[in-house]
This record gives C-alpha cells, sequence and structure tokens, in this order.
C-alpha cells in the first residue's frame, strides 16, 4: 500500500470575465477509493480540474495536492497522472512517440512507454501516427500517458467516452484496482450511469456549485425507489396500492409501486392476505437522482 | 531542465516537418545557387558594370543564403511553439513539466541546436550549388579564402539566431496560421520593401539596418540587397548578432509574460 496525497479543493472560485465558471467550491478527495466528479456538460468539471492541475489560475481559493499546489509538487509528472482531453495529440506523431516525448520529464525510461502500450492493449498501433486512431485508441493513449510516472493520485476528465463497452468494463477494474493500490482516484463524468458501479464517494456539481458530496450509498438513498410486485390477482395488488396511497402503475409483468420499501409493500399484502408470486426491490435509477439533485439548482440566480 | 530540453528534441524530431521544411530550404537556396551563379557569372558584367567579380562576386553569391533562406529556421522556430497550442499538446507538456520558464527556455536551446543545423544544410545547398558554376565559368569558388570562411561562420551564426527569434516569435503569436503569415509577409514582403524604402533617404537610412533582416546580412557580412548600388548602411557582424539577439529577448519576454501566464487550455 502506497500513502497516496488527499486532493483537497478548497473555496475555489473561477471567473471568466462576467462568468463565474466554478462558485467556492469545496470537496476532499480520499486515497484508497474512487472518487466521482459529476455534474452536466459546462457545469465547471474541466475548469476545476484544470485548476487542480496548474493550468488556470484561480479566482480564489485553492486546488492541493497532498498539500501543495500542483506547480509546487517537484515532480507533478511522476506524482499526478492526468487525462484531459483525448484531442491533445499531435496527429503526425506515433502512439509511441507520444509516450516517449514526455517520458524525460517524468522520469521514466522509454521502456516503460512500451510496457504502457502494452497495457492499454496499443501494442499494435504504437507506431502508427495518432492521426490515424480511434476515439477510444485515443483515450487509452492518454491513459497510458497518465499512468506513465506511475502516479499515486489518477485524475480523468471523461474518460469513458468514446471507449466501447468492453473498454469501459477494462477501465472499470482499472479504477478499482487502483483504488485497492491505496491510490487517490478522481474521475469526472457527465453520466452517472458510466461510473456508478465504479465509484465510493461521488462529488455533484452545477453551474459551478457543489450541489451534494457523499458516498455513493448516501446518493443511492436519495433515489426514488421502486418496488415490482406480482401475483395471481392483479386487481387485489393494485386495489391495495391505491387503498395504502402508494403511486404505482401497471406493466405487464406486474405493478410497480413507487418509493415504498418492498418490506412494507410485502406486509401490507400479507395483512390483506393477498397471494405474491413477486416482491423485488428494483435497482435504483442512479441517473434520476442525478437529474433530480442537479435540476433543484436550476432556479436562476 | 536537462529532461526538458530531452522533451523538446524528441517533439521536434518525432514529427516530420523538420525535414520537410529542410528539404524545401535546400531545393529553394540550389535553385537560387545555380541560377545567380550562372547569370552573374556569363552576365555579371554586363549588369554591374564589372564591379562585381572574382571574390566579391563569391561573397556576394554565398551571401544570399541569409536573405533567401531566413524564412526556414523562422518557420521551424515558430512551429516549435505553435503546434503545441495548435494540436493542443501544450496541455501534457505543461502536466510533465509544470515550470513554465523552463518550456520556454529548453525550446529556445533546442531551438539554438536545430538552427546549428538547418545552417550547416543551407551552407552546403547554397555553396554546393554556387561553387560549381563560379569555378568553370567564373574567377574561381574561393573557398580557401578567409573572407569565404568567415561568411559561413555568419551565416551558421544567424541561423542559429533565427531559429531562436521564431521560437519567441511563435511564443508570443500562438495561432499557427497567424505566425507563418506575419513570417512569410515578413520576410518576402514587408522586409524587402521596407529596407528599400527606409534606405534610400539620408534620414530613415540608420533606421533600415536595425531591421531584422538588414541585421541578419550584417551577421553574414554580405548585404546582398544594397549590393553594387552602395545605399543602405550595414552593422558590423558583432552589432547585427546584438540586434538581433535583442528582438529574441524582447520576444521571449513577452511570451513568458503574455502568452505562458494565461490559462492553458
Amino acid at each position: 500500500m502506497v500513502t497516496s496525497p488527499t486532493i483537497e479543493v478548497t473555496s475555489l472560485t473561477k471567473d471568466f470575465g462576467p462568468v463565474r465558471a466554478v462558485d467556492d467550491l469545496t470537496f476532499t478527495v480520499q486515497p484508497g477509493r474512487v472518487t466521482g466528479f459529476l455534474g452536466p456538460n459546462g457545469s465547471g468539471k474541466t475548469t476545476t480540474l484544470r485548476m487542480l492541475l496548474g493550468l488556470f489560475r484561480p479566482t480564489s481559493g485553492t486546488a492541493l495536492i497532498g498539500g501543495k499546489s500542483y506547480v509546487e509538487l517537484d515532480r507533478p509528472g511522476a506524482v499526478v497522472g492526468a487525462a484531459l482531453e483525448a484531442s491533445s495529440f499531435h496527429p503526425g506523431r506515433s502512439g509511441l512517440d507520444h509516450l516517449r516525448v514526455y517520458a524525460p520529464q517524468i522520469g521514466v525510461p522509454d521502456s516503460r512507454a512500451h510496457e504502457l502500450l502494452e497495457f492499454v492493449g496499443l501494442s499494435d498501433a504504437k507506431d502508427r501516427r495518432v492521426g490515424g486512431y480511434s476515439m477510444g485508441m485515443r483515450q487509452r493513449l492518454a491513459l497510458a500517458y497518465a499512468l506513465l510516472g506511475d502516479p499515486s493520485v489518477i485524475i480523468l476528465d471523461e474518460p469513458a467516452n468514446g471507449l466501447d463497452p468492453q473498454g469501459i468494463a477494462w477501465l472499470r477494474q482499472l479504477l478499482r484496482s487502483f483504488a485497492a493500490q491505496g491510490k487517490t482516484v478522481l474521475v469526472s463524468s457527465h453520466v452517472l450511469g458510466e461510473v456508478q458501479h465504479t465509484v465510493d464517494d461521488v462529488v455533484v456539481i452545477a453551474r459551478g456549485k457543489k450541489i451534494h458530496a457523499s458516498t455513493l450509498a448516501e446518493l443511492s438513498a436519495l433515489a426514488s425507489k421502486r418496488v415490482s410486485v406480482d401475483g395471481p390477482d392483479r386487481a387485489r395488488i393494485s386495489r391495495l396500492a391505491i387503498d395504502n396511497q402508494w403511486q404505482w402503475d401497471s406493466e405487464n409483468r406486474g405493478i410497480v409501486v413507487h418509493d415504498v420499501d418492498a418490506s412494507i409493500v410485502g406486509a401490507k399484502a400479507f395483512a390483506a392476505g393477498i397471494e405474491l408470486h413477486r416482491l423485488v426491490d428494483e435497482e435504483v435509477a442512479l441517473g434520476g437522482v442525478f437529474f433530480r439533485v442537479a435540476s433543484q439548482n436550476e432556479a436562476p440566480r | 531542465m536537462i529532461a526538458a530540453i530531452k522533451s523538446e528534441f524528441r517533439k521536434l524530431f518525432s514529427t516530420r516537418m523538420w525535414w520537410i521544411l529542410a528539404i524545401v530550404m535546400i531545393g529553394y537556396l540550389a535553385f537560387v545557387g545555380i541560377l545567380m551563379s550562372i547569370m552573374f557569372t556569363l552576365l555579371g558584367d554586363e549588369m554591374t558594370g564589372g564591379a562585381v567579380q572574382g571574390k566579391t562576386l563569391a561573397v556576394t553569391i554565398y551571401g544570399f543564403i541569409n536573405p533567401i533562406g531566413y524564412v526556414f529556421p523562422l518557420l521551424i522556430g515558430s512551429l516549435l511553439f505553435t503546434s503545441e497550442f495548435r494540436h493542443q499538446t501544450i496541455t501534457p507538456s505543461l502536466l510533465s513539466g509544470a515550470n513554465r520558464t523552463h518550456l520556454l527556455l529548453s525550446k529556445l536551446v533546442v531551438s539554438a541546436v536545430v538552427g546549428l543545423l538547418y545552417g550547416v544544410i543551407a551552407v552546403l545547398a547554397m555553396i554546393g550549388s554556387s561553387a560549381p558554376f563560379l569555378q568553370i565559368l567564373g574567377d574561381g569558388h574561393y573557398l580557401g579564402d578567409s573572407e569565404v570562411w568567415k561568411l559561413i561562420a555568419g551565416s551558421l551564426l544567424v541561423f542559429v539566431l533565427w531559429t531562436m527569434f521564431g521560437v519567441a516569435l511563435g511564443g508570443l503569436i500562438v495561432n499557427q496560421v497567424a505566425a507563418i503569415v506575419v513570417i512569410l509577409a515578413m520576410t518576402q514582403f514587408v522586409e524587402p520593401i521596407l529596407g528599400l524604402v527606409l534606405g534610400i533617404p539620408e534620414a530613415t537610412r540608420g533606421v533600415a539596418q536595425f531591421l531584422p533582416a538588414a541585421a541578419g546580412n550584417a551577421v553574414v557580412g554580405s548585404n546582398s540587397l544594397a549590393m553594387g548600388t552602395g545605399m543602405g548602411d550595414m552593422l558590423t557582424r558583432t552589432e547585427g548578432a546584438a540586434v538581433l539577439m535583442a528582438y529574441i529577448v524582447i520576444f521571449a519576454l513577452l511570451c513568458r509574460f503574455i502568452t505562458l501566464r494565461r490559462d492553458i487550455g
């Protein structure tokens, strides 16, 4: 296990002229966990990451990695591995050369570049110019770049964009293994569903403001519940729902009851002597929560 | 800093632009060298009344290396910066090495080396194309002459300076298309015309010699454009180099405190 630095963002604010892109943002990212940095497109995620990485100067506030700003780190490329966008390549340079260009400053030998290309599955394409790479290949190359220095802090901006489902599953495992090794992992996404099986913690922002930060489990608790119920007498089940003033829908596999625990539905049905063949807590659709949490902030400022 | 320089070398030599530009430069200089050496050895006496011949002719023709060739080191130098912004590789560049002053300095160091390489190539192209004709059709190639060797040394130095100039200029005008247009316009139209216009009246003649191209000619030690007319004062080699250095320092400082202070992304 490595002791990885914690990321601490404190009262971070960024103005672009009259527009406040990031507004008094405060959150921490703990080592040994994967933190999802979530928000709709244009909500200030990339701006925040660029401030964290020393590319943008904050209007006020701080973004520190292990107590230091990015530019104060001795060898930032060896401590922090970051992939910001899939378009930061010279199209005329080969994938291998893209990594070789940055290897000296990160402080790793060229053999590390070969290793990583193997690791991300680009060995066969390493001598081809990046201009001919697909979006998914570029994402893999960006990831290889981020991992060059075997960093203990990993920051990825929308890493699932352009990856095929296989690639997404591979990425998910990879991020989980980084967290298991004790690394600090921050992953941004505008689609909660993309990361909901990967992250431990979530920070949700909208219009540059933090609107939610918790563990994924706590966020899930905010989700609307769906209980799927079925039995030989569907009419009685729907009667039960009406009597208890539950919200319900009829579906072809039975009745769906909203915002009630399955245990309560079961108890009430038992008390009413209704025979049930199925009583299932359906997986919460977190995308819906995300929308709901995000739209709370939609009121004009 | 050593690592940053190594990265910069790899950036330049891992794409094709450096040798494509070098080939175009060889072609252009060789074309001018052949054309000029044939023209002047066959028709020179009629054109200049016998004023330009022998060693003067050799030095004059070899001296075309600066006014004809300097666009190439400027371009390759400017690309060191503009391609980073064009392809947004400036982001991984500043992530792997966050010190922005080191970025600028390592580009200047690399450009000096590349400038020397371009200088060697340019000298070979210029002299290689013209010396045989001077020898066969004219009074000789004068390659053993110390004045020619000073011209060669001056050519190498001026190519180093032009490439550094290109880096500093590219760091200020980071839009690649804009930088190329500015360099082509300056080298092909504005400076030659400005040099002529300013060079004729007594009052502005002093100013004309401080234009970059004129300072470059001074470093080489051959004012080809003013050849045979007696017009246009020229700085000494050292003064010319100092003037170009001053341009480089000013543009580099502007690059550091304007371009590299900005948000990147």
